[in-house]
């Protein structure tokens, strides 16, 4: 049931590329990562490739097929007819630094500026005690595997990059959000969400969402949430208070979307 | 040839090559101590293998079950690793994995919940009560996610994309590393007394295997080729259940977990197998029907354990010779079954990675028909020899941490044991090279001729006019490997794999690159080649030399486990040509207040 399939991958460098075609056979069950190792292996021994696992958990293998973003490991050739040829392009939104490797640091460097967890203090048996239902809200942020798609897709960076200083992107605001929701942390980051990651830029387009591999609401669940308390911290400091010794009603409604 | 005065170069204290769990964990320590250091990676920071764990990090703390301690999951590590362990780093392992995982909490990890709010501990294969902290089924992901928080608040360096080639001696003590940037192809040299290797298994050297493409074995080469000495070699762990179909996914792992929380294997006759290969070893502990069996996940005091929880040796062999009998699935596995016993809701919350890796890759829906599931190359036990306490090995200022370092877990490791390891040893390891860079005064120095010697060994390739192709050598070492030197072995076919190592030794020498040298994987892959021959070989001449079956290493030609060989441990060397050699050197010895707990 294999057959040959007709793709085209972006070769080059910071200097400049161009599409290269290529026909190379694939087999029943195949992944667009296969296609592209066995071209590796076999007609393009220098095809450079960032992958690790190729199971979706590490997030590496981000690119774009026919200009959609997606992870290389987790999109079937079955989604395409084998008579198509399929394209296969890097990030757009990161410096290419070959083929269809970007440089992302970007994201590495918005990491360092996110400010530290700070947990309160352990219960007197040494112990911190949090229920399942309050823990679960940042582990959907925490599902997150870092393939940077959702910065990749986001509109305020892919087409201005002058904005990529001031501007975290939504990859960070589920860190935010994550650790504003976090049951032990102390620390109030809704100012630093709102002027130093530029949280206000985000008007919830919901491209992030659409593309997470994790189909974590990265919207609904974390931005919009951000945005609220954001708003709330500037009239209402009781509101703040509440926030950080009790669940608030509008929580439980986000958490239902 | 290089001119060593134009490469980058960096001075530390305390080098940490890897950043998977043991290297980031290593590396906090070491910050934490007060030392100056740096973190090397082949892959992005957060992308390492531990990321793809999924059951959880085993520790007794005793949050589900009170009778549990450590003296119990000393017993369990113990057992499971057929008596074989080093008794000194399982008992550390077991007393200090809880402070391990509760530190993780101050830094932000989030794991599942017990009722009453603390730490939620799951069951897995071996140990006898449930144990594993876990987050869902990607556990991995949250350690490695919190450290990775934790290195950057703490402003630790971390080189990213950059692979460490060889280590640099001065008169046989670490000096420091050499290396190149994956991204420019250019060379980095570290001046360090210290090196702490963290760099994992050795996965890719077979063909069906759950590990990612950094597991090349780089750091038990490297360790070899600076004198240091390889344990337990011949012990691989082939984890029972690893997807077997479509092809393109054969061998990524399906979490222990899944059993764990109530999952089933069958034959393609609907049985209930592994009721058929309780080895007597485990008798006294395991169920031996159904009944019994289903009962134990509610009352562990009344009942035995079901079979589908033996340690992973011995289900994978099971399974193994299920399918050899001609009672597999249609793919060449065994069912596994967790839709006919759970609720579609409890599969959802308990296995979501599974649910969507299955959903996603084989079109299979896990909550309404069994997955089929077969052996799979997950892990080595074998690595660097090291001081129990200290993590360093017999060459002055090189230490080793987590899957690159032997001993821990003897002939097979226990599920949920290595995530715990990795903290446990990975800080002691960052703490004792801190302290020696405290305590020793001279600091070593790298010569002109060693940086220039690596630079053209890792050139090379460029250079060469010879046709073989990298990834044809890697492929068919894969073969050797899986078919010779797999879970199954026989004397015949292991001398016929160190001839065809040595054969393949010998292309890899003719191993040509195209292209120029940024981002060059088939450059990378000529480099890596030499750790996986290397490592592939010690694998193999170890495993020949035991001639008896015992954990992660069976001999159809010797099947039974012979007491002899319960008293020495295996250690490879290399001597000067190039070669592999092995000499038996004799287990370090248990004192009493320990050996009386397996009476």
């Amino acid at each position: 049931m294999g057959y040959d399939l007709k793709i085209r991958v972006w070769r080059g460098d910071s200097a400049g590329g161009d599409l290269a075609d290529f026909t190379v056979p694939v087999e029943e069950g195949e992944v667009v990562l296969d296609a592209l190792h066995r071209l590796q292996a076999t007609q393009a021994g220098d095809l450079a490739i960032r992958w690790n696992c190729k199971a979706g958990k590490c997030g590496s293998c981000s690119a774009e097929i026919n200009g959609h973003p997606k992870l290389l490991c987790m999109t079937r050739l079955s989604a395409y007819d084998p008579s198509e040829t399929i394209t296969i392009t890097p990030l757009r939104t990161f410096p290419v630094v070959r083929d269809l490797v970007t440089d992302v640091s970007y994201n590495y460097e918005k990491a360092k500026e996110v400010p530290a967890f700070a947990p309160e203090e352990r219960q007197p048996d040494g112990t911190y005690r949090m229920a399942q239902r309050d823990v679960e809200r940042g582990q959907e942020f925490r599902k997150c595997i870092e393939c940077f798609l959702c910065q990749n897709v986001c509109h305020v960076i892919r087409d201005h990059e002058e904005n990529k200083e001031a501007f975290a992107g939504p990859r960070f605001f589920l860190r935010y959000a994550e650790l504003d929701m976090h049951p032990l942390d102390t620390n109030d980051r809704r100012k630093l969400a709102q002027e130093q990651a530029g949280i206000g830029m985000c008007n919830i387009t919901k491209c992030c969402t659409e593309v997470c591999p994790e189909h974590i609401k990265i919207t609904d669940n974390a931005i919009i949430p951000v945005k609220e308390r954001v708003a709330d911290r500037k009239y209402d400091p009781l509101v703040w208070l509440g926030s950080k010794i009790g669940r608030r009603r509008r929580d439980a409604r986000t958490e239902s979307d | 040839m290089t001119d060593p005065s134009t490469i980058e170069r960096h001075d530390y204290d305390v080098v940490v090559i890897g950043a998977g769990g043991a290297g980031l964990r290593a590396a906090i320590a070491a910050h934490e101590a007060g030392a100056r250091v740096a973190v090397v990676c082949k892959s992005l920071l957060g992308k390492a293998h531990t990321v793809m764990a999924e059951g959880g990090a085993a520790a007794a703390m005793g949050n589900v079950w009170p009778e549990d301690n450590w003296q119990v999951h000393f017993r369990d590590t113990m057992r499971g690793g057929k008596m074989l362990n080093h008794w000194r780093m399982a008992q550390l392992h077991a007393q200090e994995a809880p402070d391990r995982i509760h530190e993780l909490e101050e830094w932000g990890a989030l794991f599942d919940r017990t009722p009453d709010g603390l730490i939620s501990q799951r069951d897995f294969g071996g140990h006898r009560y449930a144990r594993l902290a876990h987050v869902g089924d990607r556990t991995g992901l949250e350690l490695i996610r919190t450290l990775q928080q934790r290195t950057v608040a703490l402003g630790i360096d971390v080189y990213m994309e950059c692979t460490i080639t060889r280590l640099l001696l001065d008169g046989g003590r670490v000096a420091g590393a050499f290396g190149y940037w994956r991204e420019s192809g250019r060379f980095i040299t570290f001046d360090a007394p210290n090196v702490v290797l963290a760099t994992g298994g050795i996965g890719k050297s077979y063909q069906v295997t759950s590990n990612s493409w950094e597991y090349t074995g780089d750091g038990h080469a490297l360790a070899l080729e600076a004198g240091a000495s390889l344990v337990n070699m011949e012990f691989v762990q082939f984890h029972p259940t690893g997807m077997v179909w479509p092809p393109s996914v054969k061998g990524i792992l399906v979490t222990e977990s899944v059993r764990g929380d109530g999952g089933v294997l069958r034959n393609s006759e609907g049985r209930r197998f592994m009721f058929d290969y309780i080895p007597e070893f485990f008798k006294a502990e395991t169920a031996d029907n159904e009944e019994e069996a289903d009962r134990w996940y509610d009352d562990k005091t009344n009942n035995r354990r079901p079979p589908e929880l033996l340690p992973r040796d011995e289900v994978a062999r099971a399974i193994n010779a299920e399918v050899k009998a001609g009672r597999g699935s249609p793919h060449g596995g065994v069912f596994l079954d967790i839709a006919s016993r759970r609720s579609d809701d409890y599969i959802r919350r308990r296995l979501p990675s599974m649910y969507h890796q299955f959903k996603e890759l084989a079109d299979v829906d896990i909550t309404a028909e069994a997955m089929e599931v077969g052996p799979t190359c997950h892990y080595v036990m074998g690595g660097v020899a090291v001081d129990a306490d200290t993590e360093e090995s017999s060459v002055p200022g090189l230490y080793a941490a987590g899957e690159v370092a032997g001993g821990m877990h003897g002939a097979n490791r226990l599920g949920g044991n290595s995530l715990s390891d990795l903290l446990v040893f990975g800080r002691r390891a960052g703490v004792a090279a801190a302290e020696r860079t405290a305590r020793d005064g001279d600091r070593p120095r790298v010569s002109d001729e060693q940086i220039r010697e690596a630079a053209d060994t890792a050139l090379a390739p460029f250079e060469r006019e010879g046709a073989e192709n990298p990834y044809s050598v890697h492929h068919d070492l894969q073969n050797v490997m899986h078919s010779l030197v797999g879970i199954i072995r026989t004397e015949n076919e292991m001398r016929e794999a160190l001839d065809e190592i040595q054969k393949l030794k010998e292309r890899a020498a003719q191993a040509t690159v195209e292209g120029h040298r940024q981002y060059n994987p088939g450059w990378h892959l000529a480099l890596d080649l030499r750790n996986m021959l290397r490592v592939s070989e010690c694998i193999a001449r170890a495993a020949l030399e035991r001639t008896e079956s015992r954990g992660g290493h069976t001999r159809d030609d010797y099947p039974m486990t012979d007491d002899e060989w319960g008293k020495v441990n295996l250690h490879c060397r290399i001597e000067d040509g190039g070669d592999v050699v092995v000499s038996r050197e004799p287990l370090p010895t248990m004192p009493d207040d320990l050996s009386g707990l397996f009476e």
